[in-house]
């Protein structure tokens, strides 16, 4: 019990691999890259392999990283890689592949500024990629947007958790800020990894560890040649992804009972925004902060509830404007809402997002 | 009690591990912390600096707009965020370097030459942890107990044989600042 109270001072990406190690993950496949470097080299450092077994390998580059995830995926371990955008972007093909083929697995995307190379400093550009696509085809990820570091900790469970729960890539979505920050951090006490007893009878349904001779093989893949087929599948997944709509939404409010006004925002500008809203109220300014949790599924009815009541939303990103449209489409024109953004890696601060909320919304 | 601070000065100065060890001295007593990095080019030859904010309650943001302190180590950090801090705060800069000397007649500014005192006593490496001394006579948020302990949490293992230099170091920091103004 002693271990439950361990309170450590870490950086968010050094928390995403104790957490791996702690929730069982059976291996991780990456490559180094700024900001999230420290995720792969916290894990070498550990040496899992050494104590619970779990696998650490660095692959040649991101597009191996995702095969080997996809490949170890398909026979019902539970494994994840780590990136930083541009990283993410050569993993595109592979996720969507593993979407297709329906598999588990945990991607943890710690944004940096785009578009290409960009900058190494933080960013929110990536939300399109990671909500709306990224890969080809009609898939959605499953996306948590950690607020501190106790949340890279959390989601890593809730990642894999919802990953299996819906045979479903699930992506952490930070950024270099939560990354790179250190905080107070409680660590769950060491699972043990699943044994091939229980991934047998858990998963036997579909994944590939061997088949015993009672059954028909499973077979993992995502290509369908057949149209009708190729249809089921794709209704199939649809009737999932609405599935996990109506029941995985998870989002913060704060302050938002008696708004005027609402600040959206995620990850590390929620943070941020968290301050903004005391210093409103400190003017006397009835603002509050919804913070999905979720990004997808996106908080859609919370929001269209608040736009009953409320003079305006400000979408608050680090990036040019994306999640404010899923913003506008959960208000869809019952109430005002405009967006705030800084980018290639500039943050701002709590009081710059009040001077916008006041010159975009409150004086207009 | 919220104390946001800045340090910023070159990289290999110590900036980074001075706000860690300060930051796991506050978890020591009790304190919400947070420790934001400059990362990327500043590991590279630049310059370096953390933002490490102490507080008896929940941080909302990690990032600050003014700080109560501002530790400063070398003439672009000065230029660069002695506007930043509040008024009524408190400026600490290492004289080393420095040609334009800080100007504002708002804030508390002190003085402290670590660079040439570790030079002194033969181990420029003391050089942070002297610094962190001299802060903590100035805005002694955290006892003295409580920075041995964040101290030695925050070194690995193999670098606890140089824990008594570094006490010894900042007890010498808090001897050698001065206040300017």
């Amino acid at each position: 019990m002693a271990q439950q109270q361990e309170v450590k001072l870490m950086k968010g990406n050094e928390v995403i691999a104790h957490a791996a190690i702690r929730f069982g993950c059976d291996a991780y496949f990456g490559y180094p890259i700024t900001p999230q470097s420290e995720v792969m080299e916290t894990l070498m450092e550990l040496k899992p392999w050494e104590t619970t077994g779990m696998v650490v390998l660095q692959a040649e580059s991101e597009i191996s990283s995702i095969n080997m995830v996809y490949g170890a995926a398909a026979t019902g371990k539970r494994v994840m890689t780590s990136s930083s955008s541009p990283g993410i972007s050569l993993m595109a093909e592979g996720i969507s592949y593993i979407a297709g083929a329906e598999l588990p697995c945990l991607i943890v995307n710690c944004q940096r500024g785009g578009p290409g190379l960009g900058t190494i400093q933080p960013s929110q550009g990536d939300y399109f990629q990671a909500c709306k696509g990224g890969g080809h085809g009609d898939y959605h990820l499953i996306v948590l947007a950690p607020y501190s570091v106790q949340e890279m900790h959390d989601f890593v469970e809730l990642g894999f958790e919802l990953a299996f729960k819906y045979r479903n890539p699930a992506m952490i979505l930070a950024d270099g800020a939560i990354g790179q920050m250190m905080e107070k951090v409680v660590l769950a006490p060491q699972q043990s990894r699943m044994s091939e007893e229980e991934i047998a009878s858990r998963y036997g349904s579909w994944a590939t560890y061997g088949k015993p001779a009672d059954r028909a093989r499973n077979v993992v893949t995502s290509l369908e040649m057949q149209p009708e087929m190729m249809e089921r599948n794709n209704l199939r997944m649809g009737a999932k992804y609405r599935l996990i709509e109506e029941n995985e939404v998870r989002y913060e409010a704060i302050g938002c009972d008696d708004a005027d006004y609402v600040l959206v925002a995620f990850g590390s500008s929620a943070r941020i925004c968290s301050a903004t809203v005391e210093m409103a109220r400190a003017e006397g300014l009835r603002v509050g902060l919804l913070r999905p949790i979720t990004l997808y599924p996106f908080p859609m009815q919370p929001i269209a509830e608040l736009a009953k009541r409320v003079k305006g939303f400000l979408s608050v990103e680090l990036n040019a404007g994306q999640m404010v449209e899923d913003v506008r489409l959960a208000v869809n024109g019952v109430a005002p809402v405009a967006h705030y953004g800084r980018q290639g890696g500039m943050i701002y601060t709590p009081d710059e997002v009040l001077t916008a909320l006041k010159q975009k919304l409150i004086k207009a | 009690m919220k104390e946001t601070l800045i340090i910023a000065g070159f990289g290999g100065q110590g900036v980074l591990s001075m706000g860690k060890i300060l930051a796991y001295s506050g978890v020591m007593q009790d304190f919400e912390v947070t420790w934001m990095p400059s990362y990327g080019p500043e590991m590279r030859g630049g310059t370096a600096n953390v933002t490490v904010i102490l507080s008896d309650r929940k941080i909302s943001s990690p990032i600050a707009y003014e700080y109560d302190t501002a530790i400063i180590l070398n003439q672009q950090s000065l230029d660069k965020f002695e506007a930043k801090i509040r008024p009524g705060g408190t400026l600490i800069y290492d004289t080393n370097g420095i040609t334009h000397h800080p100007a504002r007649t708002d804030i508390h500014i002190y003085a402290i030459n670590a660079t040439e005192e570790s030079a002194k006593l033969g181990n420029s490496k003391l050089f942070n942890t002297m610094i962190l001394g001299g802060y903590l006579k100035v805005c002694p948020v955290v006892t003295l107990e409580n920075v041995k302990l964040g101290l030695k949490k925050s070194l690995p293992e193999r670098a606890w044989k140089m824990l008594p230099e570094n006490e010894k170091a900042i007890l010498h920091g808090a001897e050698i600042i001065r206040q300017v103004r």
